[in-house]
């Protein structure tokens, strides 16, 4: 056990969560409205609407994160189109790159969370709504929302941990973040069980508090 | 379609045995996996506190760690563990582990715990009586898990352990790093041989699929055949 190596790693991978965390913000953030926007689709009367989100849904979560990320990052670049559109400013960063393959990732888990909650809110409260003369918006608003949200609190605390790991496959395209780091120093110390330890501590660290934040939202909004 | 071709103008023949490499890292995964459930699940479901303390902290610390950080301590850490347990035994060249092996053992570990919170679950929700009638009947101990206990876990646990599948399967995507030449090394390779990263990331998201889906058809297969009397 190297236990200076220890010491003089934790800075410098606790600076790098910062951007570990960065990732996990953001492409929950944009995750959560792609869900939204797809687990609406998914339960829209339209089929063809229908099927879209059902097929967005089943491609990215039938393949690895990592191949998503290959796609947007190396595979998006070889289009000569994009290269010269607007939108080559944000594909040409890793960072960018690696968030929206998260987001749509998450997107994807998310919508399918968000649907099973839409699911489970019982249809009286729908109709007792409708029957108060409250319009289709605020119903959709005021009761459908809240409850789902309630109701996909659990598996939603669960995506944000998947998440939180998933945000480890940046190293691949050249991020410096947590596992990066941690790659990095292995690397070069060939000390390969001392930097799990300290980094592994860090994201452990981080899941607890993601799970009792959770649990925390859990008892305020009364999950049953 | 050119790309595609088998032989030595395409790479079409590669891509195939990529494929079956993942599957064989998959399996065997999945397979080092069930004998890591096999021994924490008890220690799980003890009543032992320090027994219980160890499967907890398994199932915790590698559930709550990123898989790559896992493959990077096997990838690196590997080798120089066996030359330390090799080293007591009086051999000290140097021991190169082959990419398969380690791959195969951290996927594993990490299929295990999931594998062990499916059983620990499936066990658990088993009624109570059954565990006291076969008990009472005088039923030996082996005999009741064999017999009795084990036909209505696994009931229980199949569609949870295709979830633990889905999942190995696709962690096998990050053994990649470490060389071994699956579905997503082989992509890569092909990628920067023919610059060409689109075409051939997004084949291998089509055979990922392809694999997903008909796992998913033959564990569905599985579920009717466990679940008869249901």
């Amino acid at each position: 056990m190297d236990i200076d190596l220890m010491i003089t790693s934790f800075p410098k991978l606790l600076n790098a969560t910062v951007i570990t965390l960065k990732l996990l913000s953001f492409s929950l953030f944009f995750g959560l409205f792609i869900g939204l926007l797809f687990a609406i689709l998914r339960l829209s009367n339209n089929i063809v609407l229908r099927n879209i989100a059902y097929f967005y849904s089943y491609i990215f979560r039938g393949t690895p994160l990592l191949v998503q990320i290959f796609i947007i990052y190396f595979g998006l670049a070889q289009i000569e189109y994009l290269r010269t559109s607007i939108l080559w400013v944000i594909l040409k960063e890793p960072y960018w790159c690696a968030i929206i393959a998260f987001a749509l990732n998450t997107g994807a888990y998310t919508s399918e969370i968000l649907r099973s909650a839409f699911q489970t809110v019982k249809p009286g409260f729908i109709e007792a709504g409708k029957s108060l003369g409250i319009p289709n918006k605020i119903v959709f608003y005021k009761i459908k929302l809240p409850i789902a949200i309630k109701q996909s609190l659990p598996a939603y605390g669960n995506e944000i941990i998947l998440m939180l790991k998933g945000t480890s496959l940046a190293s691949t395209v050249t991020l410096m973040d947590l596992t990066g780091v941690a790659k990095y120093i292995i690397a070069t110390t060939f000390k390969p069980i001392e930097v799990f330890i300290v980094a592994g501590s860090i994201y452990l660290f981080m899941t607890f508090i993601i799970h009792n934040l959770i649990k925390f939202l859990e008892k305020k909004f009364g999950y049953q | 379609m050119d790309l595609l071709a088998f032989g030595n103008t395409g790479w079409g023949d590669e891509l195939f045995y990529a494929t079956l490499m993942t599957l064989a890292v998959s399996i065997t995964a999945m397979i080092i996996g069930f004998f890591f459930a096999l021994i924490f699940t008890p220690l799980k479901l003890s009543k032992n506190k320090y027994l219980n303390l160890i499967g907890n902290f398994y199932t915790t610390v590698i559930r709550g760690v990123p898989e790559l950080l896992v493959i990077y301590l096997f990838f690196f850490g590997g080798s120089g563990a066996i030359m330390f347990v090799a080293s007591m035994f009086g051999y000290f060249e140097y021991i190169e582990i082959n990419a398969f092996i380690t791959g195969s053992f951290a996927i594993g570990i990490i299929s295990g715990a999931y594998s062990t919170e499916v059983f620990r679950g499936a066990i658990q929700s088993i009624d109570k009586g059954q565990f006291e009638a076969s008990k009472v009947l005088g039923v030996k101990k082996h005999i009741q898990f064999f017999k009795i206990i084990m036909p209505q876990m696994l009931r229980l646990a199949i569609p949870n352990l295709s979830n633990v599948w889905q999942i190995t399967l696709k962690d096998t995507s990050l053994i990649s790093v470490t060389g071994l030449v699956e579905i997503m090394r082989q992509s890569y390779i092909a990628a920067g041989s023919t610059r060409d990263p689109l075409f051939f990331y997004s084949f291998a998201a089509v055979l990922y699929l392809l694999l997903t889906y008909l796992s998913m058809k033959l564990i569905n297969k599985l579920e009717v055949k466990y679940s008869r009397g249901f």
